[in-house]
């Protein structure tokens, strides 16, 4: 009680000399743009005509896509030998494949739902195009585990749909929860990102009533569900979009920690180990980046979203980008460190055989992407330059598919008997099958940018200065 | 026949002022009234005197349900239905139903919070008599509007009118329902 006394009687007289720091919030859009200004600017890309480049990426990305669907075609058509699995590595490319897309999207979800409970409202500006590359990251990584089932038509037995055989699933298996986790995840990210184009969609079904186009008009205003912008409305709405981000944070946790479970559970070494979950999410949020960034950058000098996507917006990123880089390259020291710590030989043996076997060129080229690309986003001047941050994401996108490359291949190809040692290299139908994808995930992300808004307009409106009730009458604009 | 009055539209340029108006019509003692603003303002909840939303309850009703899915779904096709004992496990343990379990509360919340605001919302409602306002393209791009009803027990043509210029309402219009 004494102490209590003292500092009420201490405490005003510090109060009056300690005067609080005045912090600069960072503006989020920048040249104090009016609402309509942001209206127009993003509707503006999908009412305008269709810009050449556009129809030039769209035909490339096309053609490229065809590649998944003839490798697909042809595996389905003669059997998943066309793939170069053999003993003892029957699990190579379509796993590497699947994780790596699954990563990449976790990006997305990290920027919708983690930053939206972190209250971090750089997030506006960039989380509906995160959204989207998400759901394509799950399109695209859907493909391998299910077309390495072999006859596809039999895929739904994946699920607990009853079936003539009678027999169920074996819930037992890390696999089984796999399939939960990422259908889960497909879903939820898509009932997310449909919940935050609403009020937007509204917003398009109006602008093109206005011009006459009776057609598109009904098409918005279908999946706009008749939404008019009312507060009892977003009262519920904003409650809704609340929950949806609180619990994609646990699920998107989750589904990379499933999906490393389906090698930590298993007993081979290099596999069985416990630092597997957060390794695999650090590494998901790292690629998924790089991913953002490779797609953002162009995205924002071809439409001039500068003052939308500011260098803050590209900091934030660089950082982040930094941060769960510098834990995967934590990741690989402790690895090595446990293999060495544990005196198990098994264990050891795979370690070493990483770095210095049959394919120590993809683990190092895993290190140089991984471990040291990353490291240049400590300087701002890098930061600052957009090409440069553009080539070092192209980095982290290739490092990260070497990672997982690196784990399963070199872990399968030389585990307990050395008589059954093996090497592994992926057939031409693999080869075309993942390349495919990425004309698959580019089509699906031009016709995104082509028919739906790019940016949440109202969130955007909402972080703006205007927006702010409760600022001093007459001030310059800068939110508190 | 002239078309039966649904209620007074007033428009607002900025959203402090919106706010304030809200505060004044809440003072008045309407109930079935509304704003239309083009983005969610913030602190506008509290000047129209909003209860909060009563959306979580049903996400955790759907969570629940979907945790308990899992369980017995798992416990059902593994330890009843069908025993098949793999790797000498047990028929059923909760450990490993846990993460399908997991993975199901989490989609059975995302559905139940998503189908409970459209329920609560009234939505979809494609049909409105605010949406045959002529200028209501504004309220989704920049203008803010405060809707009083007619079916309100304070209602009057008037006074109501009268209430919304004073709180700085502009461009106040009847609408038909």
């Amino acid at each position: 009680m004494a102490h209590v006394a003292d500092s009420s009687a201490v405490t005003p007289a510090i109060l009056r000399e300690v005067n609080p720091a005045v912090l600069p919030r960072a503006v989020l859009v920048e040249n104090n743009r009016s609402f309509s200004w942001i209206t127009n600017k993003i509707c503006g890309i999908i009412e305008d005509e269709t810009p050449t480049w556009w129809w030039v990426c769209f035909a490339v990305a096309a053609f490229i896509a065809c590649f998944t669907v003839g490798g697909i075609t042809y595996l389905v058509a003669t059997g998943v030998g066309v793939w170069g699995h053999a003993n003892p590595v029957n699990w190579a490319w379509d796993i590497v494949n699947f994780v790596f897309w699954i990563g990449i999207g976790h990006a997305g979800t990290l920027i919708s739902a983690i930053l939206c409970l972190l209250r971090q409202k750089w997030r506006t500006s960039i989380n509906r195009a995160a959204e989207a590359m998400t759901i394509f990251a799950v399109v695209c990584a859907a493909i391998f585990p299910v077309f390495h089932v072999g006859r596809v038509w039999y895929a739904w037995y994946l699920f607990p749909i009853p079936n003539s055989n009678i027999i169920w699933q074996n819930f037992r298996s890390p696999l089984e929860w796999d399939v939960f986790a990422v259908s889960t995840y497909g879903t939820v990210s898509v009932l997310f990102w449909y919940i935050g184009l609403l009020p937007d969609l509204a917003v398009l079904r109006d602008r093109f009533y206005a011009a006459g186009n009776k057609f598109r008009s009904f098409l918005y205003g279908l999946f706009a569900m008749g939404w008019r912008g009312s507060n009892r409305h977003w009262s519920n709405y904003e409650m809704a979009y609340l929950i949806l981000a609180g619990i994609s944070t646990p699920l998107v946790l989750s589904v990379h920690t499933i999906v490393s479970f389906d090698f930590a559970v298993s007993l081979l070494p290099g596999w069985h180990t416990t630092i597997f979950p957060p390794y695999f999410v650090a590494g998901a949020i790292f690629s998924g980046f790089g991913m953002v960034l490779t797609l953002m950058l162009p995205l924002r000098a071809i439409y001039g979203l500068e003052d939308l996507i500011t260098q803050y917006h590209i900091d934030c990123m660089c950082k982040i980008t930094l941060a769960t880089g510098t834990i995967v390259g934590y990741a690989y020291g402790m690895e090595f460190f446990i293999a060495w710590y544990s005196t198990n030989p098994y264990e050891g043996f795979a370690f070493i055989n990483r770095a210095f076997g049959h394919y120590a060129w993809a683990y190092w080229i895993m290190i140089s992407c991984n471990v040291i690309t990353p490291q240049f986003f400590w300087f701002k001047k890098v930061r600052q330059n957009t090409t440069m941050v553009w080539v070092l994401s192209i980095f982290v996108n290739v490092g990260m598919w070497f990672e997982r490359f690196v784990i399963i291949v070199t872990s399968l190809a030389r585990d307990f008997l050395p008589s059954s040692w093996g090497y592994y290299s992926p057939s031409i139908v693999e080869i075309f099958t993942f390349f495919g994808t990425f004309g698959v995930f580019s089509v699906l992300f031009l016709l995104f940018i082509r028919f739906l808004p790019v940016m949440p307009m109202a969130e955007l409106k909402a972080v703006t200065p205007q927006a702010d009730v409760h600022a001093h009458e007459g001030s310059s604009g800068q939110a508190h | 026949m002239a078309a039966p009055l649904y209620g007074l539209i007033a428009s607002f340029d900025t959203a402090r002022d919106v706010y304030h108006a809200a505060e004044k019509v809440r003072d008045a003692g309407f109930r079935h009234w509304d704003c239309i603003t083009p983005m969610p303002v913030h602190g506008l909840d509290k000047a129209m005197g909003l209860k909060r939303s009563i959306v979580p309850r049903i996400s955790l009703a759907g969570g629940i349900t979907g945790f308990f899915t899992g369980m017995t779904m798992i416990w059902w096709t593994g330890a009843v239905d069908y025993q098949l004992v793999v790797g000498g496990k047990p028929l059923f343990s909760p450990m490993f139903a846990f993460p399908v379990s997991y993975e199901l509360t989490i989609l059975f919340t995302a559905f139940a919070t998503i189908i409970g605001m459209f329920v609560v919302n009234g939505l979809p409602m494609h049909y409105h008599p605010v949406l045959k306002y002529d200028q209501i393209r504004r309220g989704m791009d920049d203008t803010f509007f405060i809707v009083i009803e007619a079916r309100d027990p304070r209602f009057n043509l008037a006074n109501t009118k009268a209430l919304l210029e004073q709180a700085g309402g502009r461009a106040i219009s009847e609408l038909e329902a």
